[in-house]
């Protein structure tokens, strides 16, 4: 039954959940999954009370550091796992004006890294403007969040390597496994040849190799209903696996947990994987890695200029908890003094060795 | 009472056994992590070693630990398969090689 159930869910998955119209592309419906009986009933704690518990709540931030800006949901894929609800059906894409006012703040920000993300950010028109412009801004570490497979959908982005390279950005790639069946699972058939013809062209460039400035880090995440392994580890083995088969160099892999939310929380309920994957995550909870998670040193922004304590909380909605809620108000003394918005899918962030958009925390 | 002898949700209780025997589960738990720890045999090593054993005891439990362990690790379902079989080839061939002590007996006993 299950493997029916898996079915639909890759037949679906050509479309997001909003074009699907389905429930859970209501963030309150998803809410009320990660508030439901599993946790009501006191079977598992709630997060609130299990950082009490360590005397972290309430969770507040500390230095800002990240400002990860997310410039649209408009992707050239559809991945079963993404917490984005991204697909080439989403049109929310972030206007010029918008990418003005966090300019604005990135010219007076203290943050040390600026990370662009999505959907695909570069489908996003004015994404090169943006990059040029942000690249002036003289900020330490400038990431962009590139999928990787886009480089080769079309023409117009052949040249990227070259564009990344020119800017000196810092490119985080997603690469869910160094084999072809288990990143074509997780991201859809043909995704893992593209990806690794377009990590061969960012070496070509200088991309990723030992002694390079040129940063190019991977992103794993698990494709499926478990956590991640050691990302030391994990690391060891796609360095072996992408040298020895593609001739492949990159720096750092991240391993990122996949959290329950969005599309992989419609994944787990679908194929009953939802009460031992919660189970999994607070079973590993560690209070090391709720010190350095990554909301208490981030600011995440919408395509449409809101601001949240990290890109999850952006797609269930839970907007920044302080008078200032908008790019365009941005202010730091302000934001610093708020308290962080959690609820279950928080556990995903601290579970083993923790979990950011910069890898492991503990 | 469950009307099933195993039941998946127990697995999660394995930690309770240290309940009515403190010493001896807090002193089996520290062992057992310290078996699968990284050392002369990588973890990645041991999780397959694992799988294999836990099919040849057949326990449903361990199974059901050790693929999502392997998974955890970036394990292919090739290198999983290819453990279970090691493990069925020495469970078959223990019964086989007591064919040879048939043959011994067939022979000491026959003119």
């Amino acid at each position: 039954m299950t493997q029916s159930i898996l079915r639909d869910i890759k037949k679906a998955a050509k479309k997001s959940l909003k074009a699907r119209e389905d429930e859970l592309a209501n963030t309150q419906k998803q809410l009320e999954v990660l508030n439901g009986e599993l946790f009501s009933s006191g079977e598992l704690p709630y997060f609130k009370d299990k950082i009490a518990k360590s005397g972290q709540f309430p969770l507040k931030p500390k230095t800002l550091e990240v400002l990860q800006i997310n410039v649209g949901y408009m992707c050239n894929q559809v991945c079963a796992h993404c917490h984005v609800d991204a697909g080439p059906d989403r049109k929310e894409i972030m206007t010029r004006e918008t990418m003005e006012q966090c300019l604005e703040v990135i010219r007076n920000t203290g943050a040390h890294t600026l990370d662009l993300t999505g959907g695909a950010p570069e489908m996003n028109p004015d994404f090169r403007w943006f990059v040029e412009e942000a690249s002036k801004a003289g900020i330490k570490d400038f990431i962009v969040r590139s999928n990787l497979t886009i480089i080769l959908a079309n023409k117009k982005y052949h040249d990227l390597p070259e564009f990344f390279k020119k800017h000196n950005v810092h490119v985080v790639s997603s690469m869910p496994h160094y084999t072809r069946g288990k990143t074509d699972k997780q991201r859809g058939d043909g995704v893992f040849d593209k990806s690794i013809k377009a990590l061969q062209m960012l070496n070509e460039v200088g991309y990723g190799k030992p002694d390079s400035d040129l940063r190019l880090d991977l992103v794993y995440n698990p494709s499926g209903a478990f956590l991640p392994a050691d990302q030391t580890a994990m690391e060891r083995d796609f360095k072996k696996a992408l040298k020895e088969d593609f001739d492949i160099d990159f720096h750092n892999l991240f391993a990122i947990t996949n959290l329950p939310i969005s599309r992989f929380l419609d994944y787990l309920i679908a194929s009953d994987n939802y009460e031992d994957y919660m189970y999994s995550l607070v079973e590993a909870y560690n209070p090391t890695a709720v010190e350095n998670v990554m909301c208490t040193n981030t600011i995440s922004v919408s395509w449409d200029g809101w601001l949240y304590d990290c890109d999850f909380n952006q797609m269930l909605d839970l907007k920044v908890a302080s008078k200032v809620k908008h790019i365009k108000d941005y202010n730091d003394d302000v934001l610093n003094n708020r308290e962080i918005v959690i609820s279950q899918h928080c556990y995903g962030c601290t579970a083993g060795a923790g979990s950011s958009c910069q890898g492991t925390v503990a | 009472m469950a009307n099933s002898y195993y039941d998946p949700a127990d697995l999660r209780k394995f930690g309770n056994i240290t309940e009515w025997s403190e010493e001896l589960g807090n002193k089996f738990f520290e062992y057992y992590g310290k078996v699968f720890e990284e050392g002369a045999l990588s973890a990645r090593e041991k999780s397959l070693i694992a799988l294999a054993v836990a099919h040849v005891v057949k326990c449903p439990y361990c199974i059901d630990a050790y693929t999502k362990d392997g998974l955890q690790r970036g394990i292919t379902k090739e290198e999983m398969m290819e453990a279970v079989h090691a493990g069925a080839a020495i469970e078959s061939g223990a019964t086989l090689v007591h064919g040879v002590q048939m043959m011994n007996k067939y022979e000491k006993l026959s003119m």
